[in-house]
């Protein structure tokens, strides 16, 4: 499925990652953990094609097929979702709206006709009950006033609606409470499939409780420097980052 | 692939005026220049009676003593009034049975603005009087507002056949000394629309002009009275495209409305004037009074979408004269490239109990400049007046600039005044928020700005909000990609 091979890339001549190889493949849930300024979020974006980063050298491979140099949409086409640390506000677009112009987008790019809104609806109404969003929500304005976990739980919405092929879930936990949490990581857990794959970038363990990883990576100052099984993450909590450090050294 | 703020300005740069063309039609034009002796020629050309003659040129004389305003933010090159041609009109004036005998010429200018008549009549109840170059070439729809009683004609023709109607109402709402450029207007107005609605009708479609300029240096002096009688009510809508020029082409029309007891009035305008090129070479300069009276539980609102204009100098306004009676101000100003705009409201309270409601949405890119100004006033005798004030300024790009000038003069202390007033950009995190759904830069300035629009959108009936939709987005992306 997705392929980085010795990426390096930087922001404002300030390099951020500094030779980082992953492979994941489709049916795998990767879990990347690591402490602040590491280089999370910034492999997050760079998989998704934002171009404040630049790539210095590297390879990023989709199914095989060198993205680095594609659009974001085009990427977003390709079947790479982000779903946002901090997701912007778009005031007077209706959530519903902005999921329908996603979907037809994709669908355009693809050479297919705008979805039918007879299976659109049908769509949305699946996939809200899956996440327990309520119809009210979707004629909200996208993001605007919405609480930290109700942005959270409109990012998996609309990773619901997508389908994408590759998932990036960057710190999704962060500001939601225990009830918000079970009900997203429920909703990524239906929504895996042996024909998808889920990167989940996380700070803290509390999120693996519910989704499960079957790898778990530490990213330390541009690097991988150590992958395990779910068990790392849990000598993570117990222990910090420090001792990783130390080995390091 | 970094898309910049340069990038993005640069792709909005490349937009094009759609409806840039030409089209020759047989036209007769006076020799360039005014004085007292031109004013005389254009009533005598149009057949008017004295009355109107001598009207047209007491205005004249209290232009020729005026001096251009220059108080609005904008920068131009002030017009040379005695370089432009007063008065042109299609020689061939037929009266016209039906769509066969309009000359095949205009019936194709039509069609590539994508208005056909055709279309029209079907779509939605649209009773069309269309004005090409200053008169009027075609009227549908007469017989069933006929039987209503419902008069709604070119001006011109109003001065023949309801000449009391036209007297006693003509200049009431707009004096001939309000302003230069009224002034201006009511000594050489070529042409416009009159349309009265007797007591208690309801009228039953929509009304619609379609204003153009084609003739190359003619300036455009359109001329509006809209009616309301006592208990009525009139929704009308007024659409500009205009083909492109390179010389810049001065348009000062005026407009009147007057709504009596229990009327309302209901207008709306989407202009979409020549903008000039991306140099801000050429382009209309759109200097027009609009203002509207109401009586005594009376309403009226103005909706508008102005996207097209080199040099916009407009503020629809309402004088709420009558106590309960309700004003109300929605708009919608893009600019792009070069392009200047000063719009906003007048509101004037003078009844008691009086409300008025402003909602003005800027859109600013390229290098253009976008000013809102308003005034709200509430006289010493409106008790209880009520006015709630909100402007929101949208940016693109670094080069353009957003503005706000709001007037609020209270003379009656039990008035109740809000103003909200927000500004904010696109920003490159919106952009890559939507890309990462599959949305391209240019469909997500469309959605962002669309969403934006929307409070005012929301307020035009259904096919003008299509049309108005489309417009905004091609006046700013059209360029990306």
């Amino acid at each position: 499925m997705l392929k980085i091979n010795n990426l390096h890339a930087s922001i404002d001549e300030k390099s951020i990652l500094k030779g980082l190889n992953l492979e994941v493949k489709a049916g795998e849930v990767h879990a990347i953990m690591g402490p602040n300024g590491a280089g999370k979020s910034t492999l997050a974006n760079i998989i998704a094609g934002k171009e404040d980063y630049e790539v210095t050298d590297g390879i990023i491979e989709l199914n095989g097929e060198d993205i680095s140099e594609l659009a974001p949409e085009e990427r977003a086409h390709n079947g790479v979702f982000l779903s946002f640390q901090y997701p912007v506000e778009i005031p007077g677009v209706s959530v519903t709206n902005f999921i329908k112009t996603a979907i037809n987008e994709t669908r355009k790019a693809k050479g297919l006709e705008d979805m039918p809104a007879k299976d659109m609806l049908k769509m949305i109404r699946e996939k809200s009950e899956l996440l327990e969003i309520d119809r009210k929500f979707l004629s909200r304005s996208l993001n605007e006033g919405f609480s930290g976990g109700e942005k959270k739980r409109n990012e998996i919405f609309q990773m619901a609606m997508l389908e994408p092929k590759l998932a990036i879930l960057d710190e999704t936990d962060s500001g939601l409470d225990i009830d918000a949490l079970r009900i997203v990581a429920n909703g990524v857990n239906k929504l895996k499939s042996k024909d998808n794959a889920v990167i989940v970038i996380t700070h803290y363990q509390r999120l693996l409780d519910y989704i499960i990883p079957d790898f778990v990576h530490v990213l330390y100052d541009g690097k991988i420097v150590k992958s395990g099984d779910a068990s790392l993450a849990l000598e993570l909590e117990a222990k910090g980052y420090d001792w990783i450090k130390q080995e390091l050294v | 692939m970094k898309y910049t703020e340069e990038d993005l300005e640069q792709e909005l740069k490349t937009k094009e005026y759609e409806y840039g063309f030409y089209t020759e039609i047989e036209s007769e034009t006076f020799a360039k220049g005014l004085n007292e002796d031109v004013v005389r020629a254009i009533s005598l050309k149009k057949n008017e009676p004295k009355w109107m003659t001598d009207w047209r040129i007491e205005a004249f004389r209290v232009w020729e003593k005026m001096t251009e305003p220059d108080w609005a933010n904008v920068n131009y090159e002030k017009p040379k009034f005695q370089d432009i041609a007063y008065y042109s009109a299609p020689k061939k004036k037929p009266k016209l049975n039906s769509l066969d005998e309009v000359d095949p010429e205009l019936l194709d200018t039509f069609k590539r603005l994508g208005i056909s008549l055709d279309e029209q009549k079907k779509l939605a109840n649209v009773a069309v009087d269309i004005v090409m170059d200053s008169v009027s070439v075609a009227t549908t729809f007469k017989k069933t507002l006929g039987e209503k009683g419902i008069i709604f004609m070119p001006i011109s023709e109003a001065i023949q056949e309801h000449p009391e109607l036209v007297r006693k109402y003509l200049g009431t709402v707009v004096p001939t000394t309000d302003n230069f450029y009224a002034a201006l207007n009511s000594a050489v107005f070529s042409d416009g629309s009159f349309c009265y609605i007797p007591k208690g009708v309801r009228c039953p479609m929509e009304l619609s002009t379609y204003f153009r300029i084609n003739e190359g240096g003619t300036g455009q002096f359109e001329r509006t009275l809209v009616v309301a009688d006592k208990g009525s009510y009139v929704s009308y809508l007024e659409g500009c495209t205009a083909p492109s020029r390179d010389e810049n082409q001065l348009h000062a029309a005026v407009v009147e409305l007057i709504a009596m007891d229990d009327a309302e009035i209901k207008y709306s305008t989407v202009q979409n004037w020549y903008p000039g090129d991306k140099n801000g070479k050429g382009g209309v300069y759109n200097f027009v009074t609009k203002r509207g009276l109401c009586e005594t539980n009376a309403k009226i609102s103005w909706t508008q979408v102005e996207t097209g204009s080199a040099i916009t100098w407009k503020y629809p306004s309402c004088i709420l004269k009558g106590n309960n009676s309700v004003g109300e101000f929605y708009s919608i100003a893009v600019t792009n490239h070069f392009q200047q705009a000063d719009t906003g409201t007048k509101m004037i309270h003078l009844g008691k109990n009086t409300r008025s409601t402003i909602i003005s949405k800027g859109i600013s890119a390229g290098h253009s400049q976008n000013s809102y100004r308003g005034l709200v006033q509430i006289n010493s005798r409106a008790e209880n007046a009520r006015n709630f004030s909100q402007c929101d300024s949208l940016l693109m790009g670094n080069a353009c600039g957003a503005h706000t000038f709001p007037y609020i003069e209270v003379k009656n202390k039990s008035a109740q005044i809000e103003h909200e007033a927000t500004t904010s950009k696109i920003g490159e995190e919106q952009l890559f928020y939507c890309n990462q759904r599959g949305i391209d830069t240019e469909k997500a300035i469309a959605l962002i700005v669309n969403g934006f629009s929307k409070e005012v959108l929301n307020k035009l009936p259904m096919e003008f909000a299509v049309e108005a939709q489309k417009l905004l987005e091609i006046s700013l992306e059209g360029s990306v990609g």
